[in-house]
């Protein structure tokens, strides 16, 4: 615990010039708060400091959506993922569909086409059989349309109370035919696509958890990418990094990429697209649709001159039928995102710190 | 998006920057009062098209960093007792305390719910008889109405499980506190535009004419924030000090009549403590008598307190417009948003975090990717 420092307390109307005062502090967290979970810069600091470290291998290192694994002449691509969201179904998913899309998706990311998927899940006692049959069956159509195959599984039951209906954990195997897509390959002068619209997913669970309505509704952008991915890449496309935008939205993956890549981007606020209601909850809720979470969407990092190439195939695609350039890789550097804002001038991106909370006013 | 994107115009932007630029001749500090409006003119970078002439400097208004500790280590109390259910705003929830914030309350086992509404904190109360809720009513002249109605409701219905927690705070006193402090810099203001709408404009004359200062309530988008600049540099070269409606979308003279009405008919004004800053006359909210059994204070007898506020962090300067967020040796070492010293690190209208997020934390980002991805969402249990 950090030691809270004696100086005086505020007395009086204290504005004479030197009346300093201000809050105490608050010390380096001794439990899992949600921010930890939150995608942002806890869970950030949470992996590089508890896991890594415990964990520390070569695959690991590499820092991506999945680990790319060499098997003799085969070089596969393995990936978990762990499923809890509240509710269970939301406009435009389910938890079911979610996880499904959630791994292959992470899989596509590495440039591998998914095969096989395991399944956990964790029961609370009493849900009912069919909410679970429903989530069953839309993990089957999501997986059929993926691609993949669901090979094996597990199933536990907890007490009543200590489970929130349902949680379901995904890992899953593809395989990679090609060099793998990692940020070190980004280059500058790289093109930055994003597949669509932002914030839909997070503004989607939000309102219904909160009994928020919005005029237009929203639905969530969960889908699979697996599709556009692998047309985008035997399109001959050389896409030099793929990442899938999740919980810290746009910006924390934005943010992270660069990081690891070592190079800046700078990206325009006027081209990343937000549908008009999402933009007009994300106002009145006080939220930055860069940090809102997303589960269908994707920025890809390209040669600029295949920039064209690129958009054109992500768009024969529903699911990336919005996609367009938001930007481009400008140095190396020290992995610094810079965005131009509405009115033209350039600012800082920042990873998502804590969680986004509503505001006050 | 009609009503936002015009604006936010790049080229109307440049006019309203050339205009400054050619009506300025010498230097004058301009405080924006309201924490929104600093968001807005660094999430934007307005700075940049403003000529060097004109320095803006960031006011007392983040409702958050001006609740005062002790009111926090309350709610905080409140939140770890076990048959009470602490609703708040979201943003007041990672404010810390004297020794923790209510996030970490609602990670040890309290009862936390963050309201998008007072109204909906009367709600749980009305389904969970069997527990006491409290509403940590925080804000400006801006949320005093709703929290007004919530009050009145609960009375109405005989909701006698539901309480209030209050942190109000009024602007034009602080304005004045301002003003008649030793050393003070500030020579024009940007009203606050929410404020305004509630509360009208009239009160502000006063202010204007005693102190010589124009006073131009202004709105929150970039355009309305080089608009209100440029009409303060005009009063401030030719001499004038008037109050002027920039946001007049959104602003009447006289104010919103029902919200005053049911603002006065629970709360009273009284001498409240602001965080960072100290106590101020008849500078905040307090419950009239007739409503005190609403008072969450005195119907769990918490005992007043001073706790003593460390020196490391200079947020009672930066809300009192006398340093920047970046000129704190803390600021983006000792003090970041995941682990704040001061509120204004944490709220989404505070000054510190406004610099952090938006112009980066004075160091290199040396983050790496992986993780962090996983279409899992998070729980909440609200």
């Amino acid at each position: 615990m950090k030691k809270i420092n004696s100086m005086n307390p505020v007395k009086g109307s204290a504005l004479a010039e030197g009346a300093v005062a201000c809050p105490a502090p608050v010390s380096g967290h001794t439990s899992i708060q949600m921010a930890h979970g939150g995608g942002g810069r806890l869970s950030h600091e949470l992996i590089e400091k508890l896991f890594f470290p415990a964990f520390a291998n070569a695959a690991l290192e590499e820092r991506h959506d999945g680990a790319v694994l060499d098997l003799g002449d085969e070089r596969l691509a393995f990936t978990t993922d762990s499923h809890v969201v509240s509710p269970l179904f939301f406009p435009g998913g389910d938890i079911g569909k979610l996880a499904v899309c959630g791994t292959v998706n992470d899989l596509a990311m590495c440039g591998a086409r998914p095969l096989w998927l395991s399944a956990g899940f964790i029961i609370e006692e009493g849900l009912p059989m069919e909410t679970l049959k429903r989530v069953v069956e839309s993990m089957r159509s999501a997986a059929g349309e993926a691609g993949v195959q669901l090979v094996t599984g597990d199933t536990k039951v907890v007490d009543r109370g200590k489970g929130d209906g349902l949680y379901i954990n995904t890992a899953g195997i593809g395989r990679l035919n090609r060099t793998g897509l990692v940020p070190s390959r980004i280059r500058p002068g790289d093109a930055i696509l994003l597949s669509g619209d932002l914030a839909r997913h997070g503004i989607a669970v939000m309102a219904l958890r909160e009994g928020l309505e919005f005029e237009g509704g929203v639905e969530s952008d969960c889908a699979s990418l697996v599709r556009p991915v692998m047309a985008l890449l035997d399109a001959g496309v050389d896409v030099h990094c793929l990442r899938d935008l999740t919980r810290g939205g746009l910006a924390t993956a934005l943010v992270e990429t660069a990081g690891t890549a070592g190079m800046q981007f700078r990206i325009d606020e006027t081209l990343t697209p937000v549908n008009e209601t999402v933009r007009g909850a994300c106002e009145i809720l006080g939220l930055d649709p860069l940090y809102v979470a997303n589960e269908g969407r994707l920025i890809a990092f390209l040669p600029e001159e295949q920039a064209e190439a690129a958009l054109e195939t992500l768009r024969r695609f529903d699911e990336t039928g919005g996609a367009c350039v938001i930007g481009r890789v400008m140095r190396e550097g020290s992995g610094t995102v810079t965005l131009k804002s509405a009115i033209g001038v350039d600012r800082v991106v920042d990873m998502l710190s804590g969680e986004q909370l509503p505001r006050i006013c | 998006m009609k009503f936002i994107d015009e604006y936010r115009d790049a080229k109307a932007a440049s006019r309203f920057a050339r205009d400054i630029a050619k009506t300025v001749t010498r230097p004058w500090k301009i405080m924006e009062v309201c924490g929104g409006q600093t968001h807005a003119i660094i999430r934007f970078g307005i700075e940049e098209l403003l000529p060097g002439e004109v320095t803006l400097i960031h006011g007392p208004g983040c409702p958050v960093c001006v609740t005062p500790l002790e009111l926090i280590d309350k709610a905080v109390e409140l939140a770890s007792r076990p048959n009470i259910i602490l609703c708040s705003f979201g943003d007041m929830l990672r404010v810390p305390g004297s020794r923790t914030d209510l996030l970490t309350v609602k990670a040890e086992g309290g009862r936390v719910r963050v309201a998008y509404s007072p109204m909906d904190a009367l709600e749980i109360a009305r389904n969970h008889p069997d527990k006491e809720v409290v509403f940590f009513a925080v804000g400006f002249e801006t949320t005093a109405p709703a929290n007004a109605m919530a009050v009145l409701q609960a009375a109405r219905h005989k909701i006698t499980n539901f309480s209030v927690l209050v942190s109000h705070v009024l602007v034009p006193p602080a304005m004045e506190a301002i003003l008649s402090s030793q050393g003070n810099q500030v020579q024009g203001f940007l009203g606050a535009g929410h404020v305004c709408t509630v509360m009208g404009i009239e009160e502000y004359h006063p202010l204007a004419l005693r102190y010589r200062v124009p006073i131009v309530v202004t709105g929150f988008e970039p355009l309305d924030i080089l608009q209100g600049i440029s009409m303060c540099v005009k009063q401030l070269e030719e001499g004038r000090a008037e109050v002027e409606n920039q946001y007049s979308r959104s602003v009447r003279p006289e104010g919103n009549l029902n919200a005053i009405r049911t603002m006065s008919e629970v709360f009273e004004a009284g001498t409240r403590k602001w965080r960072g800053i100290g106590e101020i006359p008849n500078s905040g909210l307090r419950l009239r008598e007739a409503y005190q059994k609403f008072d969450a204070e005195l119907r769990f007898g918490l005992a007043d307190s001073t706790c003593e506020e460390p020196a490391d962090c200079i947020s009672g300067l930066v809300l009192q417009g006398r340093k920047k967020p970046d000129e704190c040796p803390a600021f983006g070492t000792l003090c970041t948003p995941d682990r704040p010293l001061g509120a204004p690190m944490v709220s989404t209208e505070g000054a510190c975090a406004a610099y952090y997020r938006y112009r980066g934390n004075g160091t290199a980002h040396s983050t790496t990717a992986g993780g962090t991805k996983g279409p899992d969402e998070q729980r909440k249990r609200s």
